[in-house]
């Protein structure tokens, strides 16, 4: 029996992707909320609900950088020149935003605001780069044989600009969520008027996302049934489960806001993400780079993808196993006086 | 000199590597001292074990921090800037790559958010689990990176295809290159030395304004005893991969000790001006035949020179040259100091020599200096090529625009600057204050959330205040 390497490691590469974008989407999303905390013991708690985790949530990215480049190089190689600018940008906002953590502990009057603003900055740039990268990478990369042969700008279209700005608010909306679930009392009441308001931003920006979506390229057009008038309901039906997936997600947001639900609404957030992340997929795959690289094309020899399982497959269970433990040492609100030593 | 976005990129990586690897050395040893910390409190209940645990932890923190960010830059950098390397290199260093993220950044990350918040929400004994978890992560990272840095250097294992593309066909010799081992000894003693010297210094300044602290006197007495033994040890460790460098890459060797003409006998200088445009030594301090006798251990060894190797194939020389004697300089002064160390503190009142003390507060920087200095001549000592002989870097960059490489240089260089005077700063203002500054704080008048697990920070004023 052989194994379709190639396929296991586009599914797996898929997964860390997905799990990066619901994992540190909100505690990016907690940075972009940041300004609009009532006290700086407030920011100290909301800081305080992600610190334990930020950390492990971003190692998903480096897993989608590392892994890209070990599992599908020749993807790598063509989309991170593609995609320069909005990669360095998010990586610098990524570095402002990851030192703030440590940095605002020891800041003094004069520093600690900088820091805080620093994490603001930082995680709303970091987010915003992030959307002109999927924005960029959907609407398609232009190659030449395997390598980048577009202009250095190539990303920066109204549609990525559109694709960031409902990335940020996505990203929000994940982090009020997770307040809602993880603080009380008053942060707690301020997480859900945040989280109505991104609700409703991230609602209209979906649905304006969907729809630019179809005129990105005849492609996911052709795979959503879209003629430029109207949908040919047969191909439509096939993936309606993703939409749909998306609308209930969006409600149970909005009915565990309403019933002062604790976690129903982070549940309907990550709902709407994985709808969103499938219902962009649809359009590209099998392809890596979109619409010029499909992931057998990409693939790395497969002697190398076959030891990447290996250690993967021993390594991957024990990494959602002992996050999964982290998380649970730290369930529950955070309150003021927690893990004070 | 022309800044394309060849020589541009090349600035950025070597800038962005070379402020990274600071962030690695400090942390693979300082996550080994607070494991032995924890477990010499566990066991002995020695209460100032517990106080410098405390202690390091904090600058630990931020010295991880910072590594971590810059680290997720180079797993991005090299698609970003070196495409053509990383679609040629995959085949090879690929697994190595992403096991390091899955074998080692994974357990680093998730437990250490357990080692500096989850004081009060697990046990001691899993508590020092974790603590341990996060030095072994530490070292495995070590070892993947140094596994595919060695196949850089010493490509093994490998054939190339008809269509140019590699394939290996040995992973045993891709992945344990015959250089790896004793290249991965030299990184990890050459962490342990830079982290004890850091810890040395930070104790001998605060037992220069108070000789009687008795914390920062067992801490000192600990760095001692670190860099007194890995600082001979380090000298053996790195002259045997010196000797590995003149059997699998000679071009470097001639450049590290700036031989031009193949002969017997070479001999060693002690400092020289070596020339590329004129292939020789414009000056020479020297000492005959003793080059012969370090490199290869005979006094009348036959070394080949830089000539022996085409103009295009040879390394830049002056960097290599004065790197190595850089890192070798400090290196010769560790070993001193650590003498003069167990010396005094066999004879005991470490405390009160003040020219001891003051001589390891000038030593605290120098595995810093002496770890980037080492990258130096082993990476620019590679070159024209990125991979030894299969690939040079003039072929290996993305196709990027200078003006894109010139931006991103310059920010990173901003970015660099402001995060590391900060870090640096908040570092250096914890050592200053010293163990004992957060400890006597053990009940502040208001209580924390969780982020402020870590003992007890004095209260920082309200923002903005």
């Amino acid at each position: 029996m052989s194994l379709d390497l190639p396929l296991i490691w586009a599914g797996l590469i898929a997964i860390a992707v997905l799990l990066y974008v619901m994992l540190d989407g909100f505690d990016l999303g907690i940075g972009i909320l940041f300004p609009f905390a009532g006290s700086s013991a407030e920011r100290d708690t909301m800081m305080a609900s992600v610190a334990p985790v930020w950390d492990g949530n971003e190692t998903w990215l480096v897993l989608g950088g590392g892994g890209l480049f070990a599992a599908f190089p020749f993807a790598y190689a063509a989309l991170m020149p593609a995609l320069y600018i909005p990669i360095i940008l998010m990586l610098l906002a990524l570095i402002l935003r990851g030192v703030a953590f440590e940095f605002r502990l020891h800041g003094r009057a004069r520093s600690k605001p900088l820091w805080t603003a620093a994490f603001t900055a930082g995680s709303l740039t970091a987010t915003f780069a992030q959307g002109l990268v999927l924005g960029g990478f959907i609407q398609g990369v232009t190659l030449r044989g395997l390598s980048f042969a577009g202009g250095r700008f190539d990303w920066l279209t109204p549609y990525s600009l559109l694709v960031a700005v409902g990335l940020v608010a996505g990203y929000a909306l994940t982090g009020a969520c997770w307040l809602v679930w993880r603080t009380e009392d008053a942060l707690q009441g301020r997480a859900r008027r945040w989280a109505w308001i991104a609700l409703a931003c991230v609602a209209g920006l979906l649905a304006a996302v969907s729809l630019a979506t179809l005129y990105v390229h005849a492609q996911v057009a052709e795979r959503w049934g879209w003629n430029g008038r109207g949908f040919d309901l047969a191909k439509l039906a096939r993936l309606s489960p993703i939409p749909l997936l998306g609308g209930a997600g969006l409600a149970a947001v909005a009915f565990g806001l309403r019933a002062r639900s604790q976690g129903w609404p982070f549940a309907g957030a990550i709902a709407v993400f994985l709808s969103g992340y499938l219902g962009l997929a649809a359009g590209f795959v099998p392809d890596v780079v979109p619409y010029g690289m499909t992931f057998r094309q990409a693939a790395n020899a497969d002697n190398a993808l076959a030891l990447l399982l290996v250690g993967g497959g021993v390594l991957l269970p024990a990494i959602v196993g002992y996050s999964l433990w982290v998380y649970w040492i730290f369930r529950g609100k955070v309150s003021a006086d927690a893990g004070y030593h | 000199m022309h800044f394309d976005a060849l020589l541009l990129s090349r600035l950025q990586f070597a800038f962005t590597i070379a402020f990274h690897i600071i962030f690695p050395s400090f942390s693979i040893g300082l996550a080994g001292f607070l494991t032995v910390l924890e477990g010499l409190w566990l066991a002995t209940r020695n209460e100032a074990f517990k106080v410098l645990y405390l202690f390091w932890i904090k600058i630990f923190a931020i010295s991880f921090g910072m590594g971590v960010v810059t680290g997720v830059v180079l797993s991005y950098e090299i698609g970003t800037n070196w495409s053509v390397f990383a679609a040629a290199a995959a085949p090879a260093i690929g697994p190595s790559m992403a096991f390091e993220v899955l074998a080692a950044f994974f357990m680093e990350a998730s437990f250490l958010g357990v080692m500096l918040f989850g004081w009060r929400r697990v046990g001691p004994g899993l508590h020092f689990a974790a603590t341990a978890l996060v030095a072994i992560g530490t070292l495995i990272s070590a070892f993947w990176i140094i596994a595919a840095n060695s196949w850089m250097q010493h490509p093994t294992g490998y054939v190339r295809l008809a269509n140019g593309v590699l394939r290996v066909t040995d992973w045993g010799q891709a992945i344990f290159s015959p250089t790896f081992p004793l290249r991965l000894g030299h990184m990890v003693l050459a962490a342990f030395l830079t982290t004890a010297l850091a810890v040395g210094a930070a104790s001998a300044w605060r037992l220069l304004k108070d000789p009687e602290e008795s914390e920062s006197c067992l801490a000192l007495k600990m760095a001692i005893g670190m860099f007194a033994i890995v600082a001979p040890l380090q000298l053996l460790v790195g002259d045997m991969a010196g000797k590995e460098v003149l059997r699998v890459q000679p071009a470097k060797l001639a450049a590290i000790e700036a031989f031009w003409d193949t002969q017997r006998g070479q001999a060693f200088h002690i400092a020289a001006w070596p020339d590329r445009a004129v292939a020789a030594n414009r000056w020479e301090i020297s000492i005959p035949k003793l080059g012969s006798l370090i490199t290869a251990g005979s006094l009348d060894a036959q070394i080949e020179g830089l000539k022996g190797f085409a103009p295009q194939d040879r390394p830049p020389v002056a960097v290599v040259f004065w790197a190595f004697r850089v890192m070798v300089g400090l290196g010769l002064a560790m070993i001193g100091l650590g003498a003069w160390g167990a010396l005094r503190a066999w004879r005991g009142d470490l405390g009160h020599d003040r020219l001891f003390l003051r001589a390891c507060v000038a030593m605290g920087p120098a595995g810093f200096v002496s770890v980037i200095a080492g990258w130096t001549v082993a990476e620019v000592g590679r070159q024209p090529y990125v991979i030894y002989g299969v690939l040079r870097t003039a072929d290996a960059v993305s196709p990027v625009t200078r003006g894109e490489v010139s931006v991103s240089l310059v920010a990173f260089m901003s970015i660099y600057a402001l995060i590391f005077g900060f870090g640096a700063l908040y570092i250096l203002r914890l050592m200053a204050g010293g163990p004992l500054a957060g400890a006597q704080d053990e009940a502040p008048a208001m209580l924390r959330p969780p982020g402020y697990a870590l003992a007890a920070a004095p209260h920082e004023p309200e923002e903005g205040a």
